[in-house]
């Protein structure tokens, strides 16, 4: 490639880089308008400080909604996690053992959630639960996001088991340890890492779910997502723009960590 | 975990959570499946009609249903179930609500009054064919009506009228832009996935969080970003405005229109195509692509001929794991879509949460579970078949 063709090329990299991440920073400065506008004052262009302020963030801290949400959002998640992580785990485990044709018939099974679009998925539940009186409930929001965030488990934890050495667990029954012992001793700790990042995947799933609690969450059960959504569609409140910021920095943080996590992990298997 | 029956074992720990998707998720869709052609609500509140109009063999004035329909009327009145019967028949046919209150009107005054004195809407033959094949619980209709096809009053299926043809255009437009949505993530996607192949390990790791930091960003976080950005008050117009390049009139309409659900989802699914089409460039060895040069191809012959066909996996996954997602993206054109830009989930949850038909819904959904299902498993095949797999 020529000079110019390079240049060309990593220029447009950057953009679609910039298109990926620059409408996130962007809400990141606004979200400390001193009005309830969407765009930039003046003031804030001149960086003049009485032009920030941090009204938004004053109002979603005392608001009972926002703090309510808030709670029934992490309720939930803390529900579906081990919940997911549970079911997923054991399945992966168990996937591999099973022979090649049912296994690819039980894994079409365990990814459908993946697949058919969640507007369906609603819908149905919606049906299946309302004879139940379960369409209010949190109940019913915990097990549709279990069902959604358990195949992400599966996926996770499956892949890591693929770089499982089978051969450790036979070493370890010659070695006189029962099955159940070499799982607590053996596999488990090899698989940890998958694990932890399959339950992340679980949380986050529940955390961002919008379309199940759409249909299922009555005012009681409102969720961040809820709140958001009515932040956007009817009251068009900068509110949003702050929540936002906040859930923007959350998942940064998230992420440094979990690739820092992995890397010192690398590295302490290498030194191994 | 006995050694000696590895598969019993795996049978055991696959159990719980093929049991729990069974329960919580495949009993769902298949309830929304059964829906579609079974909706009972108008045989519950016209049992006697229902039962009286079975038997019937469909010619003039069936007189035996004539007082099975009276009886039927007075029960929902005294039951405080005539509003919401005569709302459920006049999506059968318009008019029907008028006919149904007035007549029940007639009758809580005169209890032995006569249908066809009451009013002449009850001497159609065609009305009574109608309600024979409304009470009946297993019903054509809803995919009918999602097909934009109706049943006419001598019993055969017609296109609608041109004015109230709606789904399959709705069909077809999510199909375009679906389409669409994948060319463009294809467009962008491949050459990101190909510098993040190329750089250097710590460039790598920086390009791989940008996709990430989006990729675990909440759908709603980026939609309000997007309004920020886009809107007719927001960032771009704003800043165009300032800099004088559009006037205070000529604001861009770049959202709540098609326009904004296309950008917003190629923002949302660019990360879905990039990720698939990453692993492999990732995983392929370099010396083709240096046997070609060495061997004197010019570079963009060796991308054409070397390069580009060994990472038709990689677009194959991607494109159909966009194209797929596209289909039933309901939160991003019912957030950023307005009026125009709005797919066929968001039709859907229409009929659930404001129109309450909810057989249509589930019609609806039943053809749109049925494309998806189609597409997963054709599509791969005839990838697989056109060489596009390692």
């Amino acid at each position: 490639m020529n000079r110019l063709a390079r240049f060309g090329f990593y220029l447009l990299c950057g953009l679609i880089a910039a298109f990926l991440v620059l409408p996130l920073l962007v809400i990141v400065p606004l979200s400390f308008n001193p009005e309830p506008y969407f765009s930039f004052t003046p003031a804030m262009l001149q960086l003049d400080p009485a032009g920030w302020s941090l009204r938004w963030y004053r109002e979603i801290a005392e608001s009972a909604q926002w703090r309510l949400a808030l709670r029934n959002s992490l309720g939930i998640a803390a529900a579906v996690t081990p919940l997911a992580t549970l079911l997923g785990t054991t399945a992966a485990l168990g996937l591999r053992r099973l022979p090649t044709r049912p296994r690819k018939m039980v894994a079409v099974i365990i990814a459908s959630p993946l697949v058919v679009p969640v507007i369906l998925f609603g819908t149905g539940i919606y049906f299946f639960l309302a004879p139940l009186g379960l369409t209010q409930s949190f109940t019913g929001i915990i097990l549709a996001h279990t069902a959604l965030a358990a195949p992400y488990v599966v996926v996770t934890v499956g892949s890591t088991l693929t770089t499982f050495d089978e051969r450790l667990l036979r070493a370890a029954s010659i070695l006189g340890s029962s099955p159940l012992a070499a799982f607590f001793k053996v596999t488990l700790p090899l698989i940890v890492p998958g694990i932890a990042s399959g339950a992340l995947f679980a949380f986050v799933t529940s955390f961002d779910e919008a379309v199940i609690a759409l249909f299922l969450a009555g005012y009681d059960q409102r969720t961040i997502p809820l709140q958001m959504w009515s932040g956007v569609r009817d009251q068009l409140s900068p509110a949003v723009l702050a929540a936002a910021t906040l859930m923007v920095l959350l998942v940064t943080i998230v992420m440094l960590a979990v690739m820092l996590i992995a890397r010192s992990a690398r590295s302490a298997g290498a030194g191994r | 975990m006995n050694a000696a029956s590895p598969s019993r074992a795996g049978w055991v720990l696959v159990l719980p959570l093929v049991a729990f998707i069974a329960i919580a998720f495949l009993a769902p869709i298949a309830i929304m499946l059964l829906r579609s052609v079974h909706d009972p609500e108008i045989a519950d509140l016209m049992p006697r009609t229902r039962k009286a109009l079975a038997r019937w063999d469909g010619v003039g004035v069936p007189q035996m249903a004539a007082e099975a329909v009276t009886a039927d009327l007075r029960e929902a009145v005294a039951t405080n179930q005539i509003g919401r019967l005569a709302q459920r028949l006049n999506r059968e046919r318009n008019g029907f609500r008028t006919l149904v209150d007035v007549t029940a009107r007639q009758l809580d005054r005169n209890p032995e009054a006569q249908l066809a004195r009451i009013d002449p809407g009850w001497s159609d033959p065609d009305l009574w064919r109608l309600l024979a094949r409304v009470t009946s619980p297993w019903t054509g209709q809803h995919l009918l009506n999602a097909l934009d096809v109706t049943v006419s009053a001598d019993g055969t299926m017609v296109r609608q009228d041109e004015a109230r043809r709606l789904y399959v255009e709705v069909f077809l437009r999510t199909a375009w832009v679906a389409a669409l949505v994948t060319l463009i993530c294809a467009l962008l996607g491949y050459p990101y996935a190909y510098a993040m192949a190329a750089a250097a390990p710590s460039l790598r790791a920086l390009l791989l969080f940008l996709v990430l930091l989006p990729f675990w960003t909440s759908l709603l976080v980026r939609a309000t970003a997007w309004i920020v950005l886009l809107q007719r008050r927001g960032v771009i117009n704003e800043g165009l405005v300032a800099m004088g390049v559009i006037g205070e009139t000529g604001r861009l309409d770049l959202i709540y229109n098609m326009t904004g659900t296309i950008i917003v989802m190629v923002h949302v699914l660019l990360p879905f195509f990039v990720l698939p089409l990453y692993s492999v460039m990732a995983g392929l060895p370099t010396s083709y692509v240096r046997a070609s040069a060495s061997l004197g191809a010019h570079p963009m012959r060796t991308f054409a001929r070397v390069y580009l066909p060994l990472t038709y996996p990689g677009v194959a996954a991607g494109g159909l794991l966009v194209f797929i997602l596209s289909l039933g993206y309901y939160v991003t054109p019912a957030l950023v879509g307005g009026r125009t830009g709005q797919l066929i989930s968001n039709q859907i949850a229409f009929h659930m949460q404001r129109s309450l038909n909810w057989g249509l819904a589930a019609a609806l959904g039943t053809l749109l579970l049925l494309a998806v299902l189609l597409l997963a498993l054709t599509l791969p095949r005839l990838a697989e078949r056109g060489g596009l797999r390692a």
